[in-house]
């Protein structure tokens, strides 16, 4: 089953052209890569799936429903979730709270006003082994905003993922790590379940092709290429915008 | 565990200086606790509102005087049984929140604020210029108080009336705000992009905080006309709005506590600085202007700095 459909979708920005007609598939439990220069558009075809940007035009389906008019929410319902590139957390709250919220996400809208403690109790057990898992142990009480970066880019992640979402877009998850946080985020990223649908934007050519069942490379608005890890490399017009020799 | 044991010393200690009140102060005085009571159930509604779910709201007073021109209207002019017209009140002050949500949750920051303080204000002039339902300016007076098997006529037992309602109503929110919904608001405050990507249809959620911090607020505006015996339009006016807004802000804001503190000083600074001077309202401007300056998150949060700089040598 293909996983996401992106069909002919476009983004304008007043006459600024942002997607100027991206179709892409999918499959599901493929790990997708999503690589181009600063302002390719590639963080705006994600918004444009999440739901967070309205595409201008064309159409997005999810596992076969067609979500392109639907808002974040509820696609998110339907098994997508996704990270932020800016840190997207809940600064005042302490990480227990965090993943609790990202536990009850899926199931969101109960609006519930009571609950008994077992369940709490169930939930709260949950939500640590979670912060174990994914090397955050011990955070669970912290406040978000005390954490170190490396730990929030973690945590951003961690919230992500706590859903078991079918569809998983990361949002440069490794961007601004050190090298050693790089390869953490790269070992969580490789323990996901391998049903898991991955679609990730990475600057870092290395992380790209370390993950990457296949690379789809993005230029002003465009989708110039897409293949495996050989043919990307091979690929003249890659290289080109990459290495400058235009 | 200490730090629980000592909260909950507080209360127990709070509650029992509360219940022996009426012995220990003369009467105006009672009357005063009653109003720093009602006010404390006001700005710990609006505190849902503006702490939990941040929405800051200038509009508040609304909910209030729908609820104390409830009680005023449901008995003087259309002659129902006051116990009824008790619970009518908390209904539709809660109704009227349920329809002004929709409106005022276009818009965000201080929009928000702008459409709310605008929605009151035609609440407000509906008050104000009806002379024929609401008497206009001259207000409604001979508000009876309800009676539940009980006369509620005397100071001290609408003393009690009030705390108990006050009590409840407390613990209510407190529930509410510890409740798996309440982390929702809490999130939807820290960020709403978050939550949305996480699956909570953020809307849903802070329709639900309005009409509740609604309901609350109508609890306090009804036990207000009860107090007075009356209504004006002055219940519904933006100064009663802002004036919540600077209970809860200088008491410490997503505190709950906080706010209830804050309504007591407010009503307390109020009555002791309207027997000397009529320019209240340029004091209360003054008391803003120095919370925010020297105090941003409240009292509370004065508090909470003090016993981290304490436990850090």
């Amino acid at each position: 089953m293909t996983a996401l459909v992106v069909e002919n979708v476009t983004k304008n920005f007043g006459g600024v052209t942002a997607l100027a007609g991206i179709s892409l598939e999918v499959s599901e439990g493929e790990r997708r890569v999503l690589l181009g220069p600063n302002g390719a558009g590639k963080t705006t075809l994600f918004h444009t799936i999440s739901g967070s940007v309205m595409p201008s035009g064309g159409r997005i389906a999810l596992f076969g429903t067609d979500i392109t008019h639907h808002r974040p929410d509820r696609r998110a319902r339907l098994g997508l979730a996704r990270t932020f590139q800016v840190t997207n957390l809940f600064p005042r709250l302490t990480v227990l709270d965090s993943v609790l919220l990202a536990l009850g996400g899926a199931a969101g809208n109960s609006l519930q006003l009571l609950e008994p403690g077992s369940r709490h109790r169930r939930k709260a057990d949950e939500a640590l082994r979670l912060l174990d898992q994914w090397g955050l142990a011990g955070t669970a009480p912290r406040v978000v905003r005390n954490l170190s970066y490396g730990e929030q880019r973690q945590l951003e992640l961690v919230l992500a993922i706590a859903g078991v979402p079918r569809l998983l877009l990361l949002d440069e998850p490794t961007a601004g790590l050190s090298p050693a946080e790089t390869s953490r985020v790269v070992a969580m990223v490789q323990q996901l379940p391998r049903d898991m649908t991955i679609v990730m934007i990475e600057h870092d050519m290395d992380v790209a092709f370390e993950l990457a069942d296949r690379i789809a490379v993005m230029h002003q608005g465009r989708l110039i290429a897409e293949g495996d890890e050989a043919a990307i490399r091979a690929n003249r017009q890659v290289t080109d915008i990459y290495l400058g020799t235009e | 565990m200490t730090g629980r044991a000592v909260r909950l010393a507080a209360i127990v200690l709070a509650l029992a200086f509360l219940l022996a009140l009426p012995e220990l102060v003369r009467p105006y005085y009672v009357g005063l606790a009653t109003r720093m009571m009602i006010f404390a159930i006001f700005a710990m509604s609006l505190d849902l509102l503006l702490g939990y779910t941040g929405l800051a709201s200038l509009g508040h007073a609304a909910d209030f005087g729908v609820g104390a021109y409830a009680v005023a209207l449901l008995v003087l002019r259309w002659g129902v049984a006051s116990a009824f017209a008790f619970p009518a009140a908390l209904i539709a002050a809660t109704a009227t929140g349920a329809l002004l949500a929709p409106l005022a949750l276009r818009a965000r920051g201080s929009y928000f604020l702008m459409i709310t303080f605008a929605l009151s204000q035609v609440l407000w002039s509906v008050a104000f210029g009806w002379r024929t339902l609401t008497n206009g300016d001259d207000g409604m007076p001979g508000v009876p108080r309800p009676s539940f098997g009980f006369p509620l006529d005397g100071t001290d037992p609408f003393y009690y009336f009030v705390l108990v309602l006050a009590a409840l109503a407390a613990l209510a929110l407190v529930a509410i705000v510890r409740s798996p919904f309440g982390r929702a608001l809490r999130g939807i405050r820290e960020s709403e992009s978050r939550m949305q990507a996480l699956g909570y249809d953020v809307w849903r959620y802070q329709f639900a905080a309005f009409v509740l911090a609604a309901g609350f607020a109508g609890l306090a505006g009804a036990l207000y006309a009860y107090f007075n015996r009356f209504v004006g339009p002055e219940y519904l006016y933006v100064i009663q709005s802002a004036e919540a807004l600077i209970m809860v802000i200088l008491g410490g804001a997503g505190t709950l506590v906080g706010p209830a503190l804050g309504a007591g000083i407010i009503v307390f600074l109020e009555d002791f600085v309207s027997s000397m001077t009529e320019h209240w309202v340029l004091v209360l401007g003054v008391i803003y202007v120095l919370v925010t300056l020297f105090a941003p998150r409240g009292l509370i949060g004065l508090v909470n700095d003090f016993r981290q700089r304490r436990a850090e040598p």
